[in-house]
């Protein structure tokens, strides 16, 4: 963890267009973030060598992962030292981790991280066929095969197991849960790239239509299209680019029981439990020292637990701590998801918090903006078997 | 639930868990050398490191440990609502299965409650569903 402490940094950063059907391909999203990025920090394509991105082409699931590194390296027709795109890594944000070792190997100098995915689009041209891999009357192999035989279809249903064991244990409500979607919305209204930017109340929240209890659907993100862009750089390289460099006090990837939905040792919380225990563990800073927090909330109990295990609470107080909203709105003590997080502002699928922890860290959020030059940020991504987690600081 | 369920693929090495139905019996796998039970079955028992692993019935009954009741029709023909749980086998309750509580009210559905195996064929196959334990 040193040598990406003193090595590597975030350079520049970068979106495209975030929208419902688009009707763009994978690969212009793609490239669009690609030069908006490029253009943030001040570098051109030649100046890339490396690439790495989560899954990597899935052509299974429609629009899931269009692009793969090898689309992008020929694209722009780049020289590469290095690349990588593979969806066994500790979440969405794997990525980052691997380049970020990539550029304190020595290997590289500046790699290009994306995650694109366009499944609104895609879905929308099936033209009425099943939009889904797993429907009726099909097989089912690998991890999900002792869930999807039982109807238990949709990670909405894996999560909501989840969220019924911490509402049991501990006393959690659905009043409480709320506040992570109400708090997203109300961020997302300051957010012009947000997809859901009305009001929601509490009560518009409790009388929503149930997807799978205690989960309804203000629990669940909005699918979009979207690629999101970071670019890491070798820290000197960077400190001579646009913008002050964002350096990786800490990442958390650890993951230590079992890789699996139904079989990890306690149900009320997620492999995000080891990878918070490990960020800790390579810094001197305290969840107390952290300005603002970009928690993964494709679904609101998500976010709660990452806000339980990264110590922002104890571990069954989040219901609590989260409760009424104020500690975790833009001028709270610790503000949460500031651009709306998944649920609001669009499921770019893990890359959007780390995009708008740096935004926040580079003072660039506009009226989302958190007052006092936040300085210290956390970002992470994943729920269920995957996590990874980021303490960022300014250079 | 659905009609038309979509199945898992058996590899051999796990037929006895999807097929041990057609008996009647739960088979799970288990660590000759430790005693362990081992699910997903594996061919190493990650406790001792004993390779021999054989199936064993056990008795059925399990605990709910968590559920949720989908109201979601993700398919055009799902029925809704169903429940989705997992378990917890009576035997050794880090053994869990995700599986769907039958039988009974939605409503009396909860964390704690005892169920016993029952099993649905589709085919060659045989998932284990579970309803509540009935006490004499
Ligand atoms: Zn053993």
């Amino acid at each position: 963890m040193d040598m990406i402490k003193q090595r590597a940094a975030i350079s520049g950063i970068g979106q495209s267009e975030v929208g419902r059907r688009l009707g763009k391909s994978g690969l212009a999203l793609t490239v669009d973030a690609v030069m908006d990025a490029l253009a943030d920090a001040g570098l051109e394509p030649k100046d890339i060598d490396g690439i790495s991105t989560w899954p990597g082409l899935n052509t299974d699931i429609p629009g899931f992962s269009p692009v793969g590194a090898p689309e992008l390296k020929d694209a722009l027709q780049l020289n590469l030292n290095w690349y990588s795109g593979s969806s066994e890594a500790p979440g969405q944000l794997g990525a980052v981790v691997n380049a970020c070792m990539a550029v304190a190997s020595g290997m590289v100098k500046h790699v290009i991280c994306f995650r694109t995915i366009n499944e609104t689009t895609a879905l929308s041209q099936l033209k009425g066929k099943v939009a889904s891999t797993v429907g009726g009357g099909q097989q089912v192999d690998g991890w999900a095969k002792y869930m999807v035989p039982f109807d238990a279809f949709s990670a909405s249903n894996w999560v909501a197991l989840y969220a019924q064991k911490h509402f049991h244990e501990y006393g959690t409500t659905r009043e409480q849960l709320g506040q992570i979607a109400v708090n997203a919305r109300r961020n997302a209204g300051l957010n012009p790239k947000a997809i859901y930017r009305d009001p929601i109340t509490l009560d518009d929240y409790l009388n929503s239509r149930m997807i799978s209890s205690p989960l309804c659907l203000y629990d669940c993100d909005v699918p979009v299209d979207a690629s999101t862009v970071i670019i890491i750089s070798r820290l000197e390289e960077a400190r001579e680019l646009n913008k002050t460099p964002i350096r990786f006090e800490s990442i958390g990837c650890a993951h230590n029981s079992r890789y699996s939905w139904d079989q990890f040792d306690d149900l009320s919380t997620q492999a995000l439990r080891d990878a918070s225990a490990a960020l800790w563990k390579n810094t001197d800073l305290k969840p107390a020292d952290v300005d603002v927090a970009e928690l993964y909330d494709g679904f609101s109990f998500i976010c709660l637990d990452w806000l339980e295990q990264l110590g922002f609470c104890g571990k069954g107080e989040g219901g609590a701590f989260i409760e009424g909203g104020s500690r975790i709105a833009l001028d709270g003590e610790i503000p949460l998801n500031t651009h709306g997080g998944q649920l609001s502002a669009g499921r770019t699928h893990g890359f959007g918090f780390m995009h708008e922890a740096c935004t926040q860290l580079w003072g660039e959020g506009g009226e989302r903006q958190v007052a006092n030059k936040p300085q210290v940020a956390i970002a992470s991504a994943g729920g269920g078997t995957l996590a990874a987690s980021f303490l960022l600081t300014r250079d | 639930m659905i009609a038309n369920r979509t199945m898992p693929v058996v590899d051999p090495s796990e037929a006895h868990f999807w097929c041990g139905g057609k008996e009647g019996r739960l088979l799970i796998s288990r660590c000759q050398s430790c005693s362990e039970y081992i699910h997903p079955t594996g061919p190493i028992c990650p406790a001792c490191l004993s390779r021999e692993i054989k199936p064993e019935a056990v008795s059925g009954k399990a605990v709910i440990s968590t559920f949720t009741i989908n109201y979601q029709a993700w398919f055009p023909d799902l029925e809704v609502p169903y429940v989705v749980a997992i378990v917890e086998l009576e035997e050794q309750p880090s053994v869990r299965l995700m599986t769907n509580i039958v039988g009974c009210d939605l409503e009396s559905v909860h964390i704690g409650m005892k169920v016993r195996v029952i099993f649905k064929q589709v085919d060659e196959i045989f998932l284990p569903l579970f309803e509540p334990e009935v006490t004499a």
